[in-house]
C-alpha cells in the first residue's frame, strides 16, 4: 500500500518537474512548481520529518513562490511562443542524460562512508520531531543559526538597493 | 517505508531536470525556478539520508538551505527587476555585456 502511495506521489512529482521545464508560459511553470514542493513535503512526511515539510510547505510553496509570481505578475513580459528554448535542447538532453547516471551512482553508493547516529524512527515519534530538530539547532548548531540572521540581513539590504530605480 | 534507494534515485531524476532546464530554457525567471527544483532535490537528499542513517544534522543542513534560498529568492529577482528596468527583456540572451 506505501509503495503504491510512494509510487503515485513520485508521478506526479516527475511531471509536475518537467511541466516546469517545458510550459511555455512562466506563470504555470510556478504552478507546476508548488506542485512538486507539495509532492516534496509528502516525502518528507513519509521519511519521518512533519517539521521539514511543514516549513517545505510554509517557506517554499508559500513565501518563495508568492514572491515568484509577484515578480511574473510585476514584469508582466509577454509569452512569446517561437523562442522559449534556446537551439541547444539535445545538448541539454545529452548532459542531463550523463549527469543523471553519475548522480544516482554516486548517490546509491555513497551510504557507507556516512556517519551514523542515535535517531530511531521510535523516538522520533515518542519525542517528537520538532523537539529533536530544535534541540540539535540550538546546541550543536547555534552559531550558524546565529550567523544565518546576518544572511537574512544583508539580503533583505541587498534587494531593496537592488530594485531601487535611483541608486 | 521505502528503502533509501528510491529516494534517492528520485531526487537524482528530479535534479537532473531541473539542471536540463538549467540548460535549455532562455526564461530568467524559468531558469530561476529550475534552481529552485534543483534545490529541493538535494533536500531530498539530505532527509533521506537523514532519516536512514539516524542522524539529524542532514535535517538541520535542510533547514539553513531553506534560510539561503530565501535570501537568494530575495537578491535574484531583485535583480531580474532591475534588469528588466534596464533592457526590458528577461531573455538570458540579451544579458551578454560582459560577452566577449
Amino acid at each position: 500500500m506505501e509503495t503504491l502511495f510512494f509510487l503515485i506521489i513520485t508521478l506526479i512529482a516527475i511531471i509536475s518537474a518537467i511541466l516546469v521545464i517545458t510550459c511555455k508560459n512562466p506563470i504555470n511553470s510556478a504552478l507546476a512548481l508548488i506542485m512538486t514542493f507539495f509532492c516534496l513535503a509528502t516525502y518528507y512526511v513519509m521519511l519521518d520529518a512533519p517539521f521539514m515539510a511543514a516549513v517545505q510547505v510554509m517557506v517554499y510553496a508559500g513565501a518563495i513562490m508568492v514572491l515568484m509570481v509577484f515578480t511574473i505578475m510585476l514584469l508582466n513580459v509577454r509569452v512569446d511562443a517561437t523562442k522559449t528554448h534556446s537551439h541547444k535542447v539535445v545538448f541539454g538532453l545529452i548532459i542531463g542524460f550523463f549527469s543523471f547516471i553519475n548522480i544516482a551512482y554516486v548517490l546509491v553508493k555513497s551510504q557507507a562512508a556516512l556517519p551514523t547516529g542515535p535517531y530511531s524512527g521510535e523516538m522520533i515519534k515518542k519525542i517528537g520531531h520538532t523537539e529533536l530538530v530544535g534541540r540539535e539547532i540550538f546546541t550543536n548548531f547555534l552559531l550558524p543559526f546565529e550567523i544565518t540572521s546576518i544572511l537574512l540581513l544583508v539580503a533583505i539590504v541587498g534587494a531593496v538597493i537592488l530594485a531601487k530605480k535611483k541608486i | 517505508m521505502e528503502n533509501l534507494n528510491s529516494y534517492l534515485i528520485v531526487s537524482a531524476i528530479l535534479f537532473t531536470i531541473g539542471t536540463i532546464g538549467v540548460l535549455t530554457r532562455k526564461n530568467v525567471i524559468v531558469i530561476f525556478m529550475c534552481i529552485e527544483l534543483m534545490l529541493n532535490a538535494v533536500n531530498l537528499t539530505f532527509v533521506a539520508f537523514s532519516r536512514y542513517l539516524g542522524n539529524l544534522d542532514g535535517q538541520v543542513f535542510v533547514f539553513f538551505i531553506m534560510t539561503v534560498a530565501a535570501a537568494e529568492a530575495a537578491v535574484g529577482l531583485a535583480l531580474i527587476i532591475a534588469f528588466f528596468n534596464n533592457k526590458e527583456s528577461i531573455d538570458v540572451e540579451d544579458i551578454n555585456i560582459m560577452k566577449w
